[in-house]
């Protein structure tokens, strides 16, 4: 049996033309960009036109966008490098929302080490914020805002057009990891005035391994990875070429076929949701306006999202699950509790994300599996027992 | 991390799933907060466990060592199945991740709670 494969926020499928072009680059591109003889100018001239892509699809300059080794290292760079700057001029206060991914998370408790102070933004039941949250947070002494676009766990998309303003008004540096967004909504770093953007390469098609950060330019952001002269001496490290290359190419075919893609996965997501909400006892995360048109995230009550897991891999079906069993802690998914949920229920959770390869027949096989599933593993809980006796 | 073949037929075909009505003892231990729940149901006669059932809330290796445990006490004296250890449920699942371990600890409390309800009744 195929497997139908929903996991696309954790990693996707390479796509057709980005393997094509990743497969050409490692073999035929494998100069030294940084080399002075004909198959060094090969490469670097590949690496200026994947850059030029990537460029173009953001609305930025050439010149400001620098590959990196993905998307954590492109968030790891932006906080500390916005954080040292900000240090410099005596400002020692940074602001994120309490639903960030942990390469934002971490890197934000790693500098309350090191004495900065960190305002964690609550988000509300829906996974949303508000601009006007970040404005009250914003002090003399911020350093910098970091926000992500789009929620890797519950699809939820942030007002960034609006914070981004607020933060121009303000003059703070406004960074935001656009790793679920990037390929998948559009983006314009002028539009929403960005001063920094983090993406990542496998989550739109693309090769894993490598990504983007984009810094506006004029901010001297110092580096975190120092060595040779690549990236204008900003990132060192031979470039990963292939990947680059793959990356571009993966990024300008979503880009160009965005629109028709969204409307195909928001249809086949709404037709998910509605199914789950047909079975008692579940609820969608998230909000239901401002999501990713490929994010489905559920609660089932009485069951545990890792035997969910297991029971739905055993019929071919790829999702994931914020249970505290997934997570290897004891505590479930930080976003799930984000958001309100309680223990008991963020362990019944279940993300199914769509990409670029499913289909409606994969939607109709998961909603012709799932509710068996759930009801097998509800059978035979204790919790689901107390639930229905306290219905009675 | 992977389970082991056994893990996994335990988890999708659980052995003794269920609720014995007129049980003799009843354990629960674990809480939903941390995501496991496991509910024992003994049948005591002439001092064997003639019947052992359970319901279990958790992953897939608190479902496996719950249904595990069952089948190692089931037919054993009360003395016998108390002697059953959380290693020797892990063992004869051909063992658990480490982060695991616990489920099997729990299936041990979850034993001994039930038979501590059958000798308090008892008494």
């Amino acid at each position: 049996m195929n497997k139908v494969y929903m996991d696309n926020a954790a990693t996707t499928r390479l796509s057709e033309v980005s393997m094509k072009a990743t497969i050409d680059a490692m073999e035929n591109v494998y100069g030294n960009p940084s080399s002075m003889h004909g198959l060094g100018h090969q490469a670097a001239k590949a690496l200026r036109e994947a850059r030029q892509v990537v460029a173009d699809i953001l609305n930025g300059d050439k010149d400001e966008v620098y590959f990196t080794s993905g998307g954590s290292e492109a968030d790891n760079w932006a906080i500390r490098g916005a954080a040292y700057l900000g240090k410099k001029k005596g400002k020692t206060h940074l602001i994120t929302t309490n639903f960030e991914h942990h390469a934002v998370l971490h890197t934000m408790a790693a500098l309350e080490k090191e004495g900065f102070t960190v305002t964690y933004i609550p988000v509300d039941e829906k996974g949303m914020i508000t601009s006007e949250q970040v404005k009250d947070a914003i002090t003399d002494e911020t350093a910098l805002v970091s926000i992500m676009t789009a929620n890797n766990e519950i699809g939820s998309i942030l007002p960034v057009k609006e914070i981004g303003a607020i933060c121009k008004d303000k003059g703070v540096l406004f960074h935001t990891d656009a790793v679920q967004a990037l390929g998948h909504i559009p983006m314009d770093v002028k539009d929403m005035s960005i001063d920094m953007l983090s993406a990542s390469g496998h989550k739109f098609n693309g090769p894993k391994g490598v990504g983007v950060l984009y810094i506006r330019k004029g901010i001297r952001l110092p580096n975190l990875i120092e060595g040779g002269a690549q990236e204008r001496g900003r990132r060192a490290g031979t470039e990963n070429v292939p990947a680059i290359i793959g990356m571009a190419a993966a990024l300008k075919d979503a880009s160009d076929n965005m629109e028709k893609e969204n409307a195909r996965l928001s249809k086949m997501r709404d037709r998910l949701i509605e199914g789950i909400l047909k079975m008692p006892y579940t609820r969608i995360n998230g909000s239901l306006e401002s999501r990713l048109p490929g994010n489905v995230n559920a609660c089932f009550e009485g069951i545990e999202g890792e035997a969910l897991l297991l029971s739905l891999d055993f019929v071919g079906i790829c999702g994931s699950s914020g249970s505290a069993c997934t997570s290897g802690s004891l505590d479930p998914s930080h976003v799930l509790l984000a958001i309100g949920l309680p223990h008991e229920i963020a362990h019944g959770s279940l993300r199914l994300s769509l990409g670029k390869y499913n289909t409606e027949d994969e939607v109709d096989y998961v909603l012709d599996k799932l509710p068996g599933i759930v009801e097998r593993l509800r059978d035979m809980s204790p919790v689901w027992e107390k639930m229905m006796k306290g219905d009675k | 991390m992977e389970y082991s073949e056994k893990v996994m037929d335990h988890f999708m075909n659980p052995r003794n799933v269920g609720k014995i009505e007129d049980a003799d003892g009843v354990g629960e231990v674990g809480n939903a907060k941390c995501g496991d729940i496991m509910k024992m149901y003994i049948k005591v006669e002439n001092n064997i466990l003639v019947d052992v059932k359970f319901n279990t809330f958790g992953c897939a290796s608190a479902i496996a060592t719950s249904s595990m445990a069952t089948e190692l006490i089931k037919g054993k004296t009360v003395e016998e199945a108390l002697e059953l250890t959380n290693k020797a449920v892990a063992e004869a699942l051909d063992g658990l991740p480490p982060v695991k371990m616990h489920c099997s600890v729990l299936a041990e409390e979850a034993i001994k709670a039930a038979i501590e309800d059958y000798m308090s009744k008892k008494a």
